[in-house]
C-alpha cells in the first residue's frame, strides 16, 4: 500500500516532447510506471519514446485512462498546464516546473480550490512509491519498498533522508516533494493525514524549512491527530533573515519563518526532530526499532 | 528583486498614486545646476539603496539653507551607506533622491502582498504607520487590520471600506484612499509585485494622503515578462560575488564564516550551512548549483567559492540523482586543473555512482579529502579551516 500513487496509477506527461520531460519520462517507464501518453500543443500525431503524443489533454483522454500527470512545461507555460489538467478533471496533477510566477499560482490557487484536483508541487521532485510507481525527477534507484512515508519541500534533500531510510533497511512506503514555492498545491498536512491513515506506513519523515508557517501549523496537526512516530528535520537553522535561499518559498520575512520558531513548535508538539540531516535515518530507526 | 524608491515612485507617479515633487540625481549628474535651478526651498535629501535603517545612518537629510543643498548632494553621492540592515561593507549610493518638505498630521501603515497563508493578495493596513509596523504586529495585533482579495472577485468596494473606516478617515479622505488601493492593486498586479508597502502614507496640513516612502519588491520569477521593470536591476546593490553567481546561474549567498559550502539543491545547501555550524564552524556562504548539478556548474561554483578570501576551507555535498557523482568528480578536478588551490576541500558524493566519484577523487591531490558521510565530511572541512 501507498498513497495517492500505486503500480496501477496511469500517467499522462504535460511536455513530453522537451530535453526535460523526454528524459525523465524515460526513466519513469524504464521504473515500471505506467506512462500512458503525452501533450504537447503542436506535436498531436506524432509518438514520442513510443509513447502517442497529444494536442491537448481531452484528445488524450479520448484514447486513455489518466489517472495523474505529470507537468514539464516551461514556467511561462506552466500555470496554464496545471489549469489545462484541472479542467480536464485529472485526479492527480504533479508539477515539477521551477520559476512559475507567483501571482499566477494565485490564479491557480483559486481554481484548484474550485476542483476535485490534488496539486503536488510546482518546483518539487515529484512523488515515488518505490517499486510501482515513480512521478518526477527523484532518482529511482535510491529507494526500496518499505514502512517510512516522506513528505518534504526540498529534493536533493530529501534524497539523503531516503538514502538513510534504505541504508537502514526501512525503505519508504511513497515520498512526496511538496515543493519549494511560496504557493503550492499538497501540503504537509494533507500528506501526515493521508500518512496516518495507510495501512503500510509505519513512520513518518517530515523535512521542512525556513519560510511561512506550515511547519508550525503541521505541528499541532501531528499532536492532534497523528498516532504514527514522525521525524522532522528543519534547513536554515543559520540563514540569514531577508535573503532568499534558493527557494522561492525559503525566506524569512518580517522575523516570520526562523528555524528555530519551527522546531520550537513541534518540540512543543512533541514531535522528536533532529538538529542535523545526518541524524534523520538513525532517529526513525530508534523509533521503529529496526 | 528589490527596487529603489525612486523607481518605486516612479511606478506610483504611473498610476496616479500621490506622491512629493521631487528630483533624482544621479552620479554623473550636473549636480551643481540642478540644485541652483531648486534651491530656494527646503529639500529632503534621501540616499537610495536596497535597504532600510538610512534614517538613522545619515541617509536621509533635511537641507534648508540653500547653500547648503549641493554639498550635501555631491557629498551624499560619493557616501557608501552603512545602515543596520547593509551590514557592515555597507552599500554605495548612486542615486539620491529630493523631496519637498511636507507637513506631517497622522502617519498610516499601508501594504499589499502576496500572503502564502491564504494564498491570496492580502492588503494590510495599520493607523500605526510610520514606526516599526512588526513591533505594532507582535505587540498590538489588534491594530494590524488584513483584507484578503480574491482573484475572482479582486478589489471589491466594502474592503476598501473596511479599510478606510479602520483608519478612521474623513469622507474626502475615504475617497483618496479609494483611489490610491484600486491603484495599488493595480499597479501589484500588471507588475507582478510580491509586495508594495506605504510605511508611511501621511496625511498632510491639508488633509491629503500621500505616499512617503515607497517599496516595491518585483517576484523574480515573473521579470521575462517586464522589460522595462529589467532595467531597474541594480548590480552595485548586491554583493559583487552574488552578482557574478547570478550570472553564472548560480543561487550565492555570502556568509561571514571560512568554509567554502557548495551544495547541490537549495534544501540541502541550508542544511549543509547547518551542519558546518552544528559542529562548531562557519559557513562562508549559502551555494546551490542546482538540483541537477552538472559539471560546468560545479566547476564554476569553485571558482567563485575558492575566490572568496575568508573561505579557508571547502566542503562539497553532492547528493548525485540524475547526475551521476563520477561525473561530479570530473567536474571538480576539470575546474582544479584551472586554477590554483591551496584551499583543503572535503567532498561528499552520495547517490548515483558515489563510488566511483570518490575513486577518481581518490590520490588525486593533497588537498582532496574526500569523505563518506555528512558528519565526518562537517567536521574534516572544519578541523582543516582551523589549521589553516
Amino acid at each position: 500500500m501507498s498513497i495517492l500513487i500505486n503500480k496501477s496509477t496511469k500517467v499522462l506527461c504535460q511536455g513530453l516532447t522537451g530535453a526535460q520531460g523526454s528524459f525523465h519520462t524515460e526513466q519513469a517507464v524504464d521504473y515500471g510506471t505506467q506512462m500512458v501518453a503525452g501533450v504537447t500543443p503542436g506535436k498531436g500525431g506524432s509518438r514520442q519514446l513510443n509513447l502517442p503524443v497529444y494536442d491537448t489533454i481531452s484528445q488524450a483522454q479520448i484514447d486513455h485512462q489518466i489517472d495523474a500527470t505529470v507537468i514539464y512545461v516551461p514556467a511561462a507555460f506552466a500555470a496554464d498546464a496545471i489549469l489545462e489538467a484541472i479542467y480536464a478533471e485529472i485526479k492527480l496533477i504533479v508539477c515539477i516546473t521551477e520559476g512559475i510566477a507567483v501571482l499566477d499560482m494565485v490564479k491557480v490557487n483559486a481554481v484548484l480550490n474550485d476542483s476535485g484536483s490534488i496539486l503536488i508541487g510546482p518546483n518539487c521532485p515529484g512523488i515515488i512509491t518505490p517499486g510501482e510507481c515513480k512521478i518526477g525527477i527523484m532518482p529511482g534507484d535510491i529507494h526500496r519498498p518499505g514502512k517510512v512515508g516522506i513528505v518534504s519541500r526540498s529534493g536533493t534533500l530529501t534524497y539523503v533522508a531516503v538514502n538513510q531510510t534504505t541504508q537502514y533497511g526501512m525503505g519508504q512506503s511513497t515520498c512526496v516533494g511538496i515543493g519549494g514555492d511560496p504557493i503550492h498545491g499538497l501540503d504537509f498536512i494533507d500528506c501526515l493525514q493521508m500518512f496516518e491513515e495507510d495501512k503500510d506506513t509505519d513512520g513518518i519523515i517530515m523535512v521542512g524549512e525556513i519560510g511561512g508557517t506550515a511547519e508550525e501549523q503541521a505541528a499541532e496537526y501531528i499532536q492532534q491527530k497523528v498516532s504514527k512516530p514522525v521525524v522532522a528535520y528543519i534547513a536554515g537553522v543559520t540563514a540569514p533573515p531577508g535573503k532568499r535561499m534558493g527557494h522561492a518559498g525559503a525566506i524569512i520575512s518580517g522575523g516570520k519563518g526562523t528555524a528555530e520558531q519551527k522546531y520550537q513548535a513541534l518540540d512543543r508538539a512533541d514531535v522528536v526532530t533532529v538538529r542535523t540531516p545526518a541524524e534523520i535515518g538513525d532517529q526513525m530507526s530508534r523509533l521503529l526499532k529496526v | 528583486m528589490n527596487i529603489h524608491e525612486y523607481q518605486a515612485k516612479a511606478l506610483f507617479a504611473e498610476n496616479e498614486i500621490p506622491i512629493l515633487p521631487s528630483h533624482v540625481i544621479k552620479q554623473g549628474d550636473d549636480a551643481q545646476s540642478i540644485c541652483e535651478s531648486i534651491k530656494d526651498q527646503p529639500w529632503i535629501v534621501k540616499a537610495q539603496v536596497h535597504a532600510g535603517g538610512r534614517g538613522k545612518a545619515g541617509g536621509v537629510v533635511i537641507v534648508r539653507d540653500a547653500e547648503q543643498l549641493e554639498p550635501t548632494v555631491t557629498s551624499m553621492l560619493e557616501k557608501t551607506l552603512v545602515t543596520k540592515q547593509t551590514g557592515e561593507h555597507g552599500l554605495p549610493v548612486n542615486t539620491v533622491l529630493l523631496e519637498e518638505l511636507t507637513s506631517i498630521e497622522r502617519e498610516i501603515y499601508l501594504a499589499m502582498l502576496v500572503d502564502r497563508g491564504s494564498k491570496k493578495i492580502a492588503i494590510i493596513a495599520s493607523a500605526e504607520g510610520g514606526m516599526d509596523i512588526e513591533q505594532v504586529a507582535e505587540q498590538a495585533p489588534e491594530k494590524i487590520f488584513t483584507h484578503l482579495i480574491h482573484p475572482a472577485a479582486g478589489l471589491q468596494a466594502n474592503q476598501i471600506r473596511g479599510v478606510a473606516y479602520a483608519l478612521h478617515l474623513d469622507k474626502p479622505q475615504i475617497k483618496q484612499l479609494a483611489n490610491i488601493l484600486q491603484s495599488l492593486f493595480k499597479l501589484f498586479t500588471d507588475n507582478d509585485c510580491s509586495l508594495v508597502e506605504i510605511n508611511p502614507l501621511i496625511v498632510n496640513a491639508e488633509g491629503n494622503l500621500i505616499a512617503l516612502d515607497a517599496k516595491i519588491n518585483i517576484d523574480d520569477n515573473a521579470l521575462y515578462r517586464h522589460q522595462k521593470l529589467q532595467e531597474f536591476y541594480d548590480a552595485s546593490q548586491q554583493n559583487q560575488a552574488e552578482a557574478t553567481a547570478k550570472q553564472l546561474g548560480l543561487n550565492y549567498i555570502k556568509l561571514d564564516g571560512n568554509i567554502g559550502c557548495i551544495v547541490n539543491g537549495a534544501g540541502l545547501a541550508m542544511a549543509t550551512m547547518d551542519l558546518v555550524k552544528h559542529h562548531g564552524g562557519e559557513p562562508a556562504n549559502f551555494l546551490d548549483v542546482g538540483g541537477g548539478a552538472t559539471q560546468g556548474k560545479v566547476a564554476e561554483a569553485f571558482k567563485l567559492v575558492s575566490s572568496d578570501e575568508s573561505v579557508q576551507s571547502i566542503f562539497v555535498n553532492i547528493f548525485g540523482g540524475i547526475v551521476r557523482c563520477d561525473l561530479i568528480a570530473q567536474g571538480v578536478l576539470d575546474a582544479l586543473n584551472e586554477i590554483t588551490l591551496n584551499t583543503p576541500v572535503v567532498i561528499l558524493l552520495q547517490g548515483t555512482n558515489a563510488a566511483e566519484g570518490k575513486k577518481l577523487l581518490e590520490n588525486k591531490s593533497p588537498n582532496i579529502i574526500p569523505v563518506d558521510n555528512l558528519t565526518n565530511g562537517a567536521q574534516q572541512a572544519i578541523a582543516l579551516a582551523v589549521e589553516a
